[in-house]
C-alpha cells in the first residue's frame, strides 16, 4: 500500500510536471538558435535577442504594457484591498453579496465579454459627458484595475479571514482610532498578501490580450498585442527571446518573493510571540495590583 | 470587532464601503446594462455604429424603439447555434480532461510531505506567472508539422511522415487543458490537503480495499474541489479567443472568436453585442453556483 503509493506519486508527479514545463523549456531552448526555422536546430546564437532589442515596435509596447501593469496594479490592490476588507471584516450588510458576486465574476467572466462592456462603457461615457476622450492607455488602465482588483480581493479577503483578529481588538482596546489599527496593525501584517495580489495584478495586466484590443485605441498597441499579431502569422525566433526574458524574471521574482515571505513570517511569528508575551505580563501584573 | 467598528467608525466605514464598491458598478455592471441595450439596436454605418434605442417622438412622448432583430438573426442563422454548441462541447470535453490529469496530481501533491507539497504548489502556479500568450504560442512549435512533436515520433518511428496536430481541434484540446490545469489543480488540491487521512485509515479497517477507500471516502469528500475546480476551467473555456486562433482551425467555429469576427472584422456592435447577451444567459447559471461555492468557502470570513 505505501510501497503503491509512492510509486503512483512519482509517476504522477513526473509526467504532470514534464507536461507543464516542457513547453516553457521548448521556448527557452528554441531562442538559442540559429535558424530561422524556430524548431530545426542550426547551432546556437544569441543573434535573437539582438533583434528583439533592435526592434523599436516591441520595445515601445513594452514600456506602454510596463506603464499600464505598474499604474493598474496600484490601483487594483487599493481597491482590492478595501473590497477585501469589506467583506473579511465589516460582517453581513445590505448589499453584501452583490459585492461579493461583483468581486468574483470578473474572475470567470469569458474576456471577450468584459472587453465589449467596457468598450461599449467608454464610447458610451464619452457621448454623454465627453470623457474619457477617446481610446487609449486611460481605457486600458482603468479596464485592467478593474478585473485585475477582484483577484487582489480574493488574496486579502483570504488573508484577512486566516488572520486572528486579537491584535487588531488589542489595539482598539487601548484606544487607536480604526484607521490607526488598519495602518499600524493590519497592513504590516497583511502586507506579504498585498505584495502577492500586486504581483498577480501586474502579471495579469501585463498578459491580456483580449480586454485590452477591445479598449486599446489606434496607436496604443501593448505589448501582448504586437505579440498576437506576430505570431498569427507563424513562430517568430525574437518572440522566443522575449519569452525566455520573461520566464528568467519570473523565476527571480519567485526565488525572491519565497525568501521574503519566509523571512516576514518569521519576524511577524516572533513580533506576535512578543506582543502576546508582554501582554501578559501585563494582565498578571493587574492582577496583582 | 465589528460592534466596536460599528461605534467608532461609521462614516469611514460607508466611505471603505462605498470605494470599491461605486467602481465595481461603473465598470463592471453598469457596462452589462449597456451591452443588453445595444443587443436591441440597429446597426448603422456611423460612429458609434448603431441606433439610439431612445427616441423623443412627438412632445414629451419618449419612445422606446426595440429592436430584436440580432436575437432572431442568431436564431435564424446556423453558424451562431453551431459555434455556441461547438463551444459548449470543446470547454466541456476540456474541462473533463483537466480533471482527469489535474485530480492524480493534485492527489499526489497532497499526500506528499508538508514540505515538499509547497514547493511543488509553488511550481504548479509558476507557469501561470509567466505569459499565457507566450506560453499557447510555444504549443506552435511544438505541433506544427516540422515541429519537436512530429520530429520525436518521426525520429522514434511511431509515424513516417509528420501528422497534422496545428490547426486541428485536437491542437485546441491540448492549448486549453494545458493553460487552464492550474486552475484545476488548486481547488482539488486545497480540498484534498484538508483531508483526514485517519478516515482512509477507518475505511481499510472495515475491510475496503485501497481503491474502495479512495472511491467511497475521498472522492465523495472531495466533491467541491471538484465543482470549483470544473467552473474555473469550463466557463472562461467556453468564451475562449486566443486558443482556438492560434491552434485551431481558421474554419473551427467557437462563439469567442464569433463575438471577436462580428466585432473587428464586420464591425456589427448590436451583433456582437447580442452574441455576448446570448453567451451570458448560458454562463450565468454555473457562474452564480460558482459564487455560492466561492461565498460558502470563504464563509468563515463572514461570521465574525
Amino acid at each position: 500500500m505505501k510501497q503503491g503509493i509512492t510509486v503512483f506519486r512519482a509517476i504522477v508527479l513526473t509526467l504532470g510536471f514534464a507536461f507543464l514545463y516542457i513547453p516553457i523549456a521548448s521556448l527557452i531552448v528554441y531562442s538559442f538558435n540559429e535558424s530561422r526555422l524556430v524548431t530545426v536546430w542550426g547551432g546556437f546564437s544569441t543573434k535573437w535577442y539582438g533583434a528583439l532589442f533592435r526592434n523599436e515596435q516591441i520595445l515601445n509596447a513594452a514600456w506602454l504594457s510596463i506603464k499600464v501593469a505598474v499604474l493598474s496594479a496600484t490601483l487594483a490592490v487599493v481597491l482590492g484591498t478595501l473590497a477585501g476588507m469589506v467583506l473579511a471584516r465589516f460582517g453581513p450588510f445590505k448589499g453584501r453579496t452583490l459585492l461579493s458576486g461583483l468581486t468574483t465574476a470578473p474572475l470567470v467572466m469569458p474576456e471577450v465579454i468584459t472587453g465589449l462592456s467596457l468598450l461599449l462603457l467608454f464610447v458610451t461615457m464619452e457621448q454623454l459627458i465627453g470623457w474619457p476622450a477617446g481610446r487609449g492607455m486611460t481605457t486600458i488602465v482603468i479596464s485592467h484595475i478593474t478585473f485585475t482588483m477582484a483577484f487582489v480581493t480574493v488574496v486579502v479577503q483570504s488573508r484577512l479571514s486566516q488572520m486572528d483578529d486579537s491584535l487588531e481588538e488589542a489595539a482598539m482596546d487601548l484606544g487607536a482610532r480604526p484607521h490607526k489599527v488598519f495602518f499600524l496593525i493590519t497592513l504590516p501584517i497583511i502586507f506579504p498578501a498585498l505584495l502577492s495580489g500586486w504581483l498577480l495584478a501586474f502579471t495579469l495586466s501585463l498578459d491580456d490580450l483580449v480586454i485590452t484590443s477591445f479598449v486599446a485605441g489606434p496607436g496604443s498597441s501593448t505589448l501582448p498585442m504586437v505579440i498576437f499579431s506576430k505570431v498569427r502569422l507563424g513562430v517568430s525566433p525574437d518572440i522566443n527571446a522575449l519569452a525566455t526574458i520573461l520566464v528568467v524574471i519570473v523565476a527571480i521574482g519567485a526565488l525572491v518573493a519565497g525568501i521574503f515571505t519566509a523571512r516576514q513570517k518569521k519576524i511577524r511569528d516572533r513580533d506576535a510571540q512578543m506582543a502576546l508575551a508582554a501582554n501578559q505580563q501585563m494582565i498578571e501584573s493587574l492582577k496583582k495590583g | 470587532m465589528t460592534a466596536r467598528l460599528k461605534r467608532l467608525g461609521l462614516r469611514g466605514r460607508n466611505l471603505v464601503t462605498a470605494v470599491p464598491y461605486l467602481w465595481l458598478i461603473v465598470f463592471f455592471l453598469i457596462p452589462f446594462a449597456i451591452v443588453l441595450k445595444i443587443s436591441f439596436s440597429t446597426t448603422q454605418i456611423a460612429m458609434p455604429p448603431y441606433e439610439p434605442l431612445l427616441h423623443w417622438a412627438g412632445e414629451k412622448m419618449l419612445q422606446i424603439q426595440l429592436n430584436l432583430a440580432n436575437f432572431a438573426f442568431l436564431v435564424q442563422d446556423d453558424l451562431y447555434g453551431t459555434a455556441y454548441l461547438n463551444s459548449i462541447w470543446v470547454a466541456g470535453v476540456s474541462t473533463l480532461i483537466c480533471l482527469l490529469i489535474g485530480y492524480p496530481i493534485a492527489y499526489a501533491i497532497a499526500r506528499s510531505s508538508p514540505s515538499t507539497r509547497n514547493i511543488l504548489m509553488l511550481l504548479v502556479v509558476l507557469p501561470f506567472w509567466t505569459s499565457f500568450l507566450l506560453r499557447v504560442y510555444a504549443w506552435i512549435g511544438i505541433l506544427k508539422n516540422n515541429g519537436l512533436l512530429n520530429n520525436f515520433l518521426l525520429w522514434i518511428g511511431v509515424i513516417d511522415q509528420p501528422f497534422q496536430m496545428l490547426q486541428t481541434d485536437f491542437a485546441v484540446y491540448v492549448g486549453i487543458v494545458y493553460s487552464y490545469l492550474p486552475f484545476m489543480i488548486l481547488p482539488l488540491y486545497a480540498n484534498l490537503e484538508k483531508l483526514d487521512l485517519t478516515l482512509l485509515e477507518a475505511a481499510e479497517d472495515l475491510g475496503c480495499r485501497p481503491w474502495q477507500a479512495f472511491y467511497k471516502v475521498t472522492l465523495p469528500l472531495s466533491k467541491p474541489g471538484i465543482i470549483a475546480g470544473c467552473l474555473l476551467v469550463f466557463i472562461p473555456a467556453v468564451g475562449e479567443f486566443v486558443i482556438p486562433s492560434l491552434l485551431g482551425d481558421p474554419g473551427m467555429l467557437m462563439i469567442g472568436k464569433v463575438l471577436w469576427t462580428e466585432f473587428f472584422n464586420n464591425r456589427d456592435w448590436p451583433v456582437a453585442s447580442a452574441v455576448a447577451i446570448a453567451l451570458l444567459l448560458f454562463l450565468v447559471i454555473p457562474i452564480m453556483f460558482y459564487q455560492r461555492a466561492q461565498d460558502a468557502e470563504a464563509g468563515g470570513g463572514v461570521h465574525r
